[in-house]
């Protein structure tokens, strides 16, 4: 069924010489860029090098600089516009979704319909048909009357896309639609994916998690500092050859080995339980180790991680920090016990968009950084700053301007940098690489092995298998708020854990109709 | 059933139902029709201001000037009524308009310079309310024609109590129920009422969608001036004398009943029903101290009170119902 529809006399959409600039940095240079109908193509490329630029002048959300040529089906476009890509089909699904959270379900899918038509009465009957409708052409249900906030994100997913269906869509483009996604989900959205293209429905992706991206892709653009490598059809890529394109070195990936078993616990949990989050969870983590717990969204591993935080107390067990027993009530407690955390949704909390990425870096530092006068020492904010830019490679024009401006993955590393800063003995790291891109990847993995030889106790929480198993002394599989299984990296295979977590999880929120 | 207990305007009503118990079996006269339509009348001038502001709210924006705007609207109807004459119609005309440019220049100023809401309407506030008390003096205005005093008697159901005096269903209740069904329709039937909820749950994604912000900040605030102006007239019928102060000073019982009734202070949600209930809540809370006798200063406590415990627990349904999204798979 590959290949469906795929026209190769005349592409979809077609642009050459597409440049931009932004004060200081080239976001594009001079790229070339062909979809055809009904194609699945996917676009990758390091963190800032260009690729939401590039969607952006797409979709007519930002003019290239001068000279680009836009054309579509043939049409040539001088001045090309939003209302143009949406009158020629183009809808572009953001990372942020662009939703309404305090909406239902089926309003969501409708009200853009109901905007373009005019209307000024909104039929309600109407709006649950169009939502219907929408569904059906991709094969999924959702449940119309709910709150889009009380829905799991990969369902808000689902509704994004069935959004964008209302309309006649020809190119549907996805910024990281994944990264928030358990495998499982991913699957899913994959699926509806290649039900898109039966229709002739073309999808442009870009995406960090290589795997899916050479699973589903038919072609491959890679981009690098705002230019272009190439275009090349996934059959002739693998895992490696697209990280060579992507970075221009080899990134190898190296198993972690522990020097040595420290016995000194840090950390120690005996019988913790929490209704409806986690269930008898023991473990122990010692001093310069890391461990790794994976498992499905919702099984636990987060409301695991707030535990240990202090930010959402056990109903029976105990918390033991360096031997002691201790209630772990509040985040402020765990903090003085030395804990950190870096949450999963960072996103969403993690930084304060319009303020300077130095000043989101220190934020959580602050006392620190007092001199003998209890005033913010200067040089010593500006060295730490610098010092963070610099150890996790942050392409930052400088440290002055504001979050906002980076790219997604760079915004990623300065929250993990405020998160690092503080300095602490016990970390915890929710998905600490989601969106990231492999030469990044390896950088924090280095930083997290690196936390862990100077003595500090690490749990690493993560979806990517790989990622544990590659990083972490011990490594833990969670399902339904219990561990159910441990393994010893140097033993265990990729595919051994994977088939743990899917065995166990009969997860099927997602119906394909076939 | 599962559903209502999950609506905050349950929880609301019942608390209501309560408070009315506990009046009632201190004071009977309190559960009386002709109690209840007295309610109805004099609070139709909180209960308009309160959907103009639950527009607001819902929109992500407040307002807080409409008390300044309603007295300025008040003052420019009595001068024009008494100088020129007139009937209901231009009087209500009159304070509708002045209500509107009002609000057109808030609208103006937030969405134009940018400033936030809260701040503009603070500073437009005390600039309408300051201006107006130049002009006028600080005078009050007596002697409104004798139409403008009958209307305010004016009754759509006459009862008659075993005193012999006449009470009933007030035309100035119509009014109230009038804009209510209005607004009802606008906030469920018209894709510019599911606009304000899409630009209050996110603004951004509303203009993506297709929605024009300025428009729809511009009614809004429009809006709130328009009902600020009805609200000034009705204040005007009610106590047939127009004074200064008479209004300013009760933004702050608007808001309550607004955010009593469920509406987020960050905008997105709310609902008519549930403002209401919240002027309700207010209204007998009121009613209910006065007729137990219990002295007005514990009124303002009172207030306060429920509106912390109502706000945290919607706050805290509000996580729970999180903490049950998180753990769905966990056992
Ligand atoms: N509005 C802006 N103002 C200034 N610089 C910008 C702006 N938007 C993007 N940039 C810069 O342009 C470059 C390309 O950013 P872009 O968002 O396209 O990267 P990306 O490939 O999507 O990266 P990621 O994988 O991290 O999301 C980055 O260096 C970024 O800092
Ligand atoms: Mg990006």
């Amino acid at each position: 069924m590959s290949g469906v529809g795929t026209n190769m006399t005349q592409p979809f959409l077609s642009m050459q010489n597409v440049s931009k600039r932004y004060v200081g940095v080239q976001a594009l240079d001079a790229v070339d860029f062909e979809i055809n109908k009904g194609e699945i193509h996917c676009l990758v490329g390091e963190n800032g090098s260009g690729k939401s630029t590039l969607i952006k002048i797409i979709s007519g959300a930002v003019r290239p600089d001068e000279g680009a040529q836009i054309e579509i089906k043939g049409e040539r476009f001088l001045d090309y516009g939003a209302i143009d890509a949406i009158h020629r089909g183009i809808e572009v699904i953001y990372q942020d979704l662009s939703l309404f959270p305090n909406l239902p379900v089926a309003e969501n899918i409708a009200l853009s319909q109901i905007v373009a038509r005019g209307n000024r009465f909104v039929n309600w009957r109407d709006v649950q048909h169009i939502a219907e409708e929408a569904m059906d052409r991709i094969g999924v249900e959702l449940s119309l009357d709910e709150l889009l906030a009380d829905i799991l994100i990969a369902d808000q997913q689902l509704v994004a896309i069935c959004r964008a269906l209302t309309r006649d869509v020809r190119l549907m483009i996805m910024d990281e639609p994944t990264a928030s996604l358990t495998r499982k989900e991913v699957d899913s959205l994959l699926a509806v994916v290649h039900d898109m293209q039966s229709k002739g429905i073309a999808t442009l992706f870009v995406s960090h998690k290589l795997d899916e991206v050479l699973q589903i892709a038919e072609r491959v653009t890679v981009l690098r500092d705002g230019e272009k490598v190439g275009t090349f059809s996934s059959q002739e890529l693998d895992d490696e050859k697209l990280t060579m394109l992507m970075t221009g070195k080899r990134v190898e990936y190296t198993q972690y080995v522990a020097e040595g078993q420290n016995d000194d616990v840090l950390l120690e949990a005996r019988n913790l339980s929490k209704r409806g989050n986690f269930q008898d969870i023991s473990f122990q983590l010692h001093r310069g180790e890391i461990l790794g717990i994976t498992g499905l969204l919702g099984s636990g591993r987060t409301e695991l991680a707030l535990a240990l935080f202090g930010a959402n107390p056990p109903e029976a067990g105990e918390i033991l920090v360096r031997g002691r027993p201790t209630h772990l009530n509040s985040i402020q407690e765990a903090i003085g016990l030395g804990i950190g955390y870096v949450p999963e949704n960072r996103l969403e909390q993690g930084l304060i968009m319009k303020q300077s990425i130095g000043k989101n870096i220190v934020i959580t530092i602050l006392k620190k950084l007092l001199n003998e006068f209890g005033l913010i020492d200067l040089n010593a904010t500006q060295a730490t700053i610098h010092n963070w830019i610099e150890e996790l490679s942050i392409m930052v024009p400088s440290a002055g301007s504001p979050a906002q401006n980076l790219s997604g993955g760079n915004q990623q590393r300065v929250v993990l940098a405020k998160w690092l800063a503080t300095d602490p003995d016990i970390l915890i790291l929710d998905g600490p690489t989601i969106g990231i891109d492999v030469a990044a990847k390896r950088a924090i993995h280095d930083i997290i092995r690196e936390l862990a030889k100077q003595g500090i106790a690490i749990i690493l929480i993560s979806d990517e298998v790989p990622e544990v198993l590659q990083n972490c002394n011990r490594v833990i599989v969670m399902h339904k708020g219990r561990f159910i299984a441990e393994y010893d990296p140097q033993q265990a295979t990729v595919d051994e854990v994977q088939d743990a977590i899917y065995l166990a999880g009969n997860y099927s929120r997602y119906r394909p109709r076939s | 059933m599962k559903k209502w207990l999950r609506r905050h305007e349950t929880y609301v009503f019942l608390v209501i139902v309560l408070f009315s118990i506990i009046i009632t079996s201190q004071n009977a006269s309190f559960l009386t029709l002709e109690n209840l339509f007295d309610l109805l009348k004099s609070y139709s001038f909180l209960g308009i201001l309160a959907i103009g502001v639950l527009f607001v709210l819902i929109s992500g924006g407040i307002d807080i000037s409409f008390t300044a705007v309603a007295t300025v609207a008040m003052y420019v109807m009595a001068i024009a009524t008494i100088q020129y004459g007139g009937n209901m119609l231009t009087a209500f005309l009159i304070a509708c308009s002045v209500g509107v440019a009002l609000g057109l220049i808030n609208a103006v100023i937030i969405y134009v310079f940018n400033i936030h809401s809260i701040i503009t309407t603070i500073a437009t506030l005390n600039i309408f309310y300051g201006v107006l008390t130049v002009l006028s003096g600080g005078k009050w205005i007596y002697g409104f024609p004798t139409w403008f005093r009958e209307f305010a008697d004016r009754r759509v159901l006459t009862l008659t109590n075993e005193a012999g005096v006449q009470y009933g269903l007030s035309t100035i209740t119509l009014i109230w129920l009038a804009i209510l069904i209005m607004a009802w329709v606008i906030l469920r039937y018209t894709t510019l009422g599911r606009g304000l909820y899409a630009m209050g749950g996110n603004p951004d994604s509303a203009a993506r969608v297709g929605f024009n912000i300025f428009r729809l900040q511009m009614f809004v605030y429009a809006f709130m001036g328009f009902l600020a102006g009805i609200a000034g007239v009705i204040q005007a019928l009610l106590v047939q004398t127009v004074a200064p102060n008479s209004i300013v000073g009760k933004e702050l019982d608007v808001l309550a009943a607004v955010v009593l009734g469920g509406a987020s202070l960050f905008g997105g949600t709310g609902t008519l029903l549930g403002t209401m209930l919240g002027v309700a809540l207010i209204a007998v809370m009121s009613n209910g101290l006065t007729m137990m006798r219990v002295p007005s200063f514990w009124y303002n406590v009172f207030i306060g009170l429920i509106i912390i415990i109502s706000v945290s627990a919607s706050a805290y349904r509000r996580r729970q119902r999180e903490r049950r999204m998180i753990a769905v798979e966990a056992e």
